[in-house]
This record gives structure tokens, sequence and C-alpha cells, in this order.
């Protein structure tokens, strides 16, 4: 059913937390949630031309780099985007045959290929971008959240956690319980601040990014100017020096 | 937001079929249609015809149309899925406001109550088009307030000028000059409501930028540097059409003439004269009509922004 399921008191709402700040745009994350996926629960991603000129296809996450602030002020920052898994998702309430759906248990939004028309009005009514249309298979294709990794009791405890988070190598993505507020990941927005995209929207997105940290200004992190040698040149020059400075 | 061929077919002759029904069914109950037997039942199903094209053709627009019967399953959330539910629930009192006309005739009390159901029921799909758009937040040029009163206006103009154009092909002119009249009246109010919608969403703030899709604002103005891939993709074919905003000005000038402007004069000049000039004015005018709403439907994609291309770089949306 489309009808978004009544969350419990303490309902589990497992998502992602994204360090802005630790991000360094490597897209290993992109790149193995595509090989994961590929042979997972959205199989296939299909791909059109990929050895020709002008490769593309169903990407569940895309890696994006933005510069923000002007000048000396301003940061280059990598932002990954995937699937928010929604408190409130319209990609689920306009699903016209219940395909796509948030699951009670823990707030996962999933499609099911089997019975999705492809008519993407989910696509349409998502602000973030996080659905695509398979062109081969006429359906649409989502981030599933790793679901057959997470539960995947074949799989070593730790491994349990999404591909992108797996794989990060700088530690910038963290995977759990976001409606616990005793979870690592929630301390972690509650520490550094962490922020809902788009709020006005009103789709209450689980997924929660990290603000790159404050940097003192460019001036003051400057290191210092070397304090000349005290013996430094004859008297000429420390007179030359004394008179230029003037 | 790419022009969907597909959906911007089944909104206009679905919408101009839906018009002509809830017309027939109006002026059916009050008894202004041309009294014959044949009238009733080819106005309807002439309808049914249109609104079935429609339907079939946005068929086209999914990536499994063999799998279409499902989609009439979420009425409880979808507008999509109510759209199909009241659309093929509309079939049930038009096909029997045509029955009862050709069996208990055009006056009897049955078939006049059957015309008004079946001309609510026809409205009742057309809110439910026209909400499938007004309800999609990420669209601000979709979630206007004119969207809905601005589709059922076009429907019930080009309906009434297909009503027209049917009832001066019967030996009756005033039912043919009363629907002539009502399009008249509806080209003109929705082509001024179409013209606020295009001064809303010309003048109307955008409803996210890029520092708002990002949360990185505070940090100062956002520009995106490096998009994920280097070719296109699903998303930027779908969401960042641009091809129709170089051409907006010229194109709203030709929808608002092609559209509303031509038909009504045609309405009027074929209303006037009725007979063998009406014959071929009345239906030339409806045939435009189609033509320029075609437009019109194409421009309200075109001219949609979506908020993902922020992500892509897009200053608003």
């Amino acid at each position: 059913m489309t009808a978004i399921p009544k969350p419990a008191a303490d309902q589990k709402k497992l998502g992602l937390v994204i360090d802005l700040d630790t991000c360094v745009g490597c897209h290993a994350c992109a790149v193995n949630c595509k090989e994961w996926n590929a042979g997972g629960y959205p199989a296939p991603l299909t791909d059109f031309d990929p050895y020709q000129q002008h490769p593309q296809g169903v990407w569940l996450n895309r890696v994006h780099t933005y510069e923000a602030g002007t000048g000396e002020n301003s940061r280059t920052v990598h932002f990954p985007r995937s699937c928010l898994h929604c408190e409130e998702p319209a990609c689920v309430t306009v699903c016209p045959t219940g395909a796509s759906y948030k699951r009670a248990e823990d707030g996962i939004v999933l499609v099911n290929a089997e019975i999705c028309i492809g008519c993407q009005l989910c696509a349409w009514a998502c602000p973030y971008g996080a659905r695509e249309l398979d062109e081969d298979q006429g359906v649409m294709k989502k981030c599933t959240l790793c679901i057959d990794r997470i539960y995947n009791e074949y799989l070593p405890e730790e491994s349990r956690v999404p591909a992108c988070v797996a794989t990060c190598p700088a530690h910038a993505r963290h995977f759990g319980d976001l409606g616990d507020p005793e979870s690592a990941v929630s301390r972690l927005v509650a520490e550094r601040g962490g922020y809902d995209l788009m709020p006005e929207m009103g789709y209450k997105p689980v997924n929660k990014y990290l603000p790159p940290r404050r940097r003192p200004p460019p001036q003051a992190a400057r290191a210092p100017e070397p304090a000349p040698a005290a013996d430094a040149g004859s008297a000429l020059l420390r007179w030359v020096d004394r008179v230029l400075s003037r | 937001m790419k022009p969907a061929l597909s959906v911007i077919f089944l909104t206009v002759v679905s919408g101009a079929g839906y018009g002509l029904l809830f017309w027939t069914g109006v002026l059916g109950a009050a008894g202004a249609l041309p009294r014959d037997l044949w009238f009733g039942p080819a106005a309807s199903l002439l309808a049914l015809a249109l609104a079935g094209a429609g339907l079939i053709a946005s068929t086209f627009h999914l990536g499994r149309p063999e799998r279409a019967w499902r989609a009439i399953s979420q009425w409880r959330t979808s507008w999509l899925s109510r759209e199909g539910v009241a659309a093929l629930l509309t079939n049930i009192p038009a096909l029997a406001f045509a029955l009862a006309w050709g069996l208990a005739g055009e006056a009897a009390a049955i078939t006049r109550a059957l015309g008004l159901v079946a001309a609510l029921a026809g409205v009742t799909t057309l809110i439910c088009t026209a909400m499938i758009y007004a309800s999609l937040k990420p669209i601000r040029q979709w979630r206007a307030p004119h969207v809905l009163p601005n589709y059922l206006m076009m429907a019930a103009a080009s309906g009434a000028a297909v009503l027209a154009a049917l009832a001066v092909f019967w030996p009756f002119a005033a039912p043919a000059r009363l629907a002539a009249a009502l399009a008249v009246l509806l080209f003109i109010a929705a082509g001024l409501s179409k013209r606020a919608y295009w001064r809303f969403i010309d003048t109307a703030p955008p409803s996210a930028t890029i520092e708002a899709a990002t949360g990185l604002g505070a940090l100062g103005p956002v520009r995106m540097l490096d998009a994920p891939n280097t070719e296109e993709n699903y998303l930027l074919r779908e969401f960042r059409f641009v091809v129709g905003r170089r051409h907006a000005e010229r194109l709203r000038t030709i929808a608002l003439v092609l559209g509303f402007a031509v038909p009504a004069a045609l309405a009027i000049a074929g209303g006037a004269l009725a007979g063998p000039a009406g014959r071929v004015l009345l239906p030339l005018g409806a045939a435009l009509a189609l033509a320029g709403l075609f437009v019109e439907r194409w421009l309200f994609f075109a001219q949609a922004t979506h908020t993902v291309t922020l992500y892509y770089g897009a200053e608003r949306a």
C-alpha cells in the first residue's frame, strides 16, 4: 500500500549520515553502490553503451562537487546524493500501483519492480532526484539502503552496512538508526549540527548531512612571517632595511 | 520538465472529451441539445472515444504499458490512480445516458438524471488529472493555484467547441449556437486565466535555491564545480529541459492565438452563420483549439522547473 505506515513511538529510522567535511569526493561510494546493486536487490542497473564514447545508465548514488562561498573563503564541498528515505515520501503516496512503499519496521523506501509500471510520477514527486527510470527494464530504481546487506546473515557482521558506507575511505558515511536518539549516528548529528536538505518541502528526510566545519579565516591561518635572523647581513644592510621600512 | 508527448496528448484530447461529456450531460438535462434519437448517443460516444484515445496514448508514457491495469489500485493516496478509477467509472453513466436517450427518449427524467451524473463524473476525472500536477511540490509552476481552474476551463472550452462542431451537423441551429456561445465565453475566460498563470509563474519567487538544496548557504553563494557524471543521465533528460524556454514568449503568443483567440472567433462566426458555413467553421475552430492547447500543454511542461536541477547547477527552481 502506498499509505505511509503510522510511525511507532520508538520508530526505527534507518538512514545515512554524510559528513561533508571529510568527504573527499573520490566517488568510491557511488562505484561500490553500482557494483553491489547491479547484482543485488534492484538488479540490473542497466548501462547503455558502457564501453562507447557516451556511456550512461542508472546510478543510485551520485557525487556532486560544489564551491560554496567566494574568494579566499570559498570551500570545495563534495556532495554525495542518494535517497534520503524520507518520513513523508511523496514518491510513495503518488505511486498508482503500490509498487513504491515505505517499510513499517525500519522506514526504508523501496520499489517492487514486479509491479512498477514505470509511470515516473515518483521521480517527478521527489525533490532530491533519488529515483531514476531504468530505460531498459521499464521500472524505477532507487537506493535500497542495501537491504540485502544490512540484514544479510551470510555476511560477516562488520559488512552488514550499506555498500557506500563499507567502502568510504574517508569515513564520511555513517549508517544507523536515526530514530534512536542514543545511537551513534544520532549523537553525531546532534554534535555536528546535522541538517535536512530542503526541509521546507516537508518530506522530512531521514538521512542527514553534516556541514563542513568552520575554519579560521585565511589570514589567521597563515603561518607567521619568519623573524629575520639577528645577525642578518652587515650594518649597511640593516641601515637599508630601516630606511626602506620607514 | 521534458514535455512528454503522450501525456500532453492525454491532457488535451481527454480534456476535450470530458469537457464534451460535461456539456452533453448538462445541456441534455436542460433539454438544450438537438432533439434527435441519434444526437445524445453520438455526443456521449464521441466524448468517450476522445477520452479513451487520450488514456490509450498515455500508456505510451509507461515503462511497462502491459501493467497499466495495476494503476487503479492506489486511489486512496494517488491522484494518478484516482484519475484511472474516475475515467473507468465515468464510462458507466456516459453509456447509460446514451442508452437511456435512445430507449427512454431525451426528455425522460432518467435520461436527464444520467446526463447530470455523467457530467459530474467527467468533471471528477478532469479534477483528478489536474491534481496529478497540482500536487507535486518540487515543481512550483505546477503547484500554482491556477493549475486546477485553468485546466477545467480549457477542458470546458474545448469540450463546448467540439459540441458546437457536432451539433451544427443536426438541422437545429439553436443547440449549436448555444454551445458556440459557451465556447466563446470559456475560451476568453481560459485565455485570461492562462495569461494570469504565466504572469504568476514569471514573477513568483523560486521554491528553492541551490543554497537550500545543498544546505551550504551558510558558507556563501553555491555553484556547481563538477557534475557527478560527464555524460547525460535520466534525471537531466527528464528534468533539465531548456529548449522551450528560449522560445517561450513566441510559443505563448502562438498558444493564445491558436488555442484561444482564433477558436473563439471561429465559434462566433460559425455560431452566427450556422448551416453549411458553420459546418466548416465550427469543426475548424475545435481542431485549431486542440492544436493550440497542445502548444499550451507543451509549454506547461517545458517551462516547469524541478528542484532536481538545483543539484545540477541551476541557481533557482
